[in-house]
């Protein structure tokens, strides 16, 4: 949702800085759930992903998506209303980070299918 | 006379091919996800406003006319793709409790949903504003459609390991 504002497809009657203030506090919670849930199926199974290459695209999504809301939120930390002024920047990296995301669950769904090596 | 209506969904050659091939299950797998990921968060998100809990500065109006819209197209997406996935082995999903399980909460949800929408949405615009928190029945509905959509993840999820 945040990354469809970003690219000003959806929901502009607020600003960004506004919209990132209320939803990056539940992004970051529900991704330390994720990752607590996500540990504990790995150590179910470690062989099954760890040697499966669906799995490492996966986690390389998620780490550069994880990177590029951290350099959105540190900009906005910095100079609020930036992102509301520089619009183009704001829907490039929307539309990045909603590309790794998709990535992410499509890749997450592909573990399954893929066999071991 | 249901098997054999699940015999024949099975036997249609978009089903067959939903099964027999190597790519076609995972990737409308995928979008099935992606699809149920706006629509359980978008849903959240108007949930935690009813709720009080959450987007309080905004107009519970606004925010419903701005996200609804999403949650519905993703629905949409949902269901058909969701439908593919049932019709590659119809008549075994049909006996899985948890599948059953799961129908019959969509159906809750959307009975909790009519029941806000002829109710407590109506006078929306009495409990519209921020120092104005929503009536108990729009919080209730709130919570229940929380409550609902999460076990509905869950069976959907439980389903693939029966």
């Amino acid at each position: 949702m945040l990354d469809l504002r970003l690219v000003g497809v959806a929901g502009r009657r607020q600003s960004l800085t506004d919209m990132a203030g209320r939803f990056l506090p539940w992004v970051w919670i529900a991704l330390v759930v994720l990752l607590c849930s996500g540990i504990i199926l790995i150590i179910g199974e470690p062989g099954r992903e760890l040697q499966n290459i669906m799995f490492w695209i996966k986690m390389s999504s998620i780490a550069a998506a994880v990177v590029l809301t951290l350099i959105f939120q540190q900009v906005l930390r910095r100079n609020k209303g930036f992102w509301d002024r520089h619009r183009a920047l704001a829907a490039l990296l929307g539309s990045v980070s909603l590309l790794l995301w998709v990535t992410v669950i499509a890749a997450g769904r592909w573990i399954a299918y893929v066999a071991h090596g | 006379m249901l098997k054999q209506f699940w015999a024949a969904v099975e036997a249609t050659s978009i089903s067959t091919a939903v099964r027999e091939s190597t790519w076609l299950f995972p990737t409308i797998e995928s979008i099935h996800v992606l699809s149920l990921v706006v629509v359980v968060g978008s849903i959240m998100v108007v949930d935690l406003r009813l709720l009080n809990l959450a987007s309080r500065q905004r107009s519970v109006r606004e925010l419903t006319d701005e996200v609804l819209p999403w949650t519905w197209t993703a629905f949409v997406s949902a269901a058909i793709t969701g439908t593919l996935l049932f019709s590659s082995s119809a008549h075994r999903y049909a006996g899985i409790w948890q599948f059953e399980t799961k129908m019959c909460m969509l159906a809750l949800a959307a009975v909790n949903m009519g029941i806000f929408h002829l109710g407590a949405f109506r006078s929306v615009a009495h409990w519209d504003q921020a120092p104005a928190e929503p009536p108990l029945a729009a919080k209730l509905a709130g919570g229940i459609s929380l409550g609902i959509w999460v076990t509905i993840v869950a069976l959907g999820r439980w389903v693939g390991f029966v």
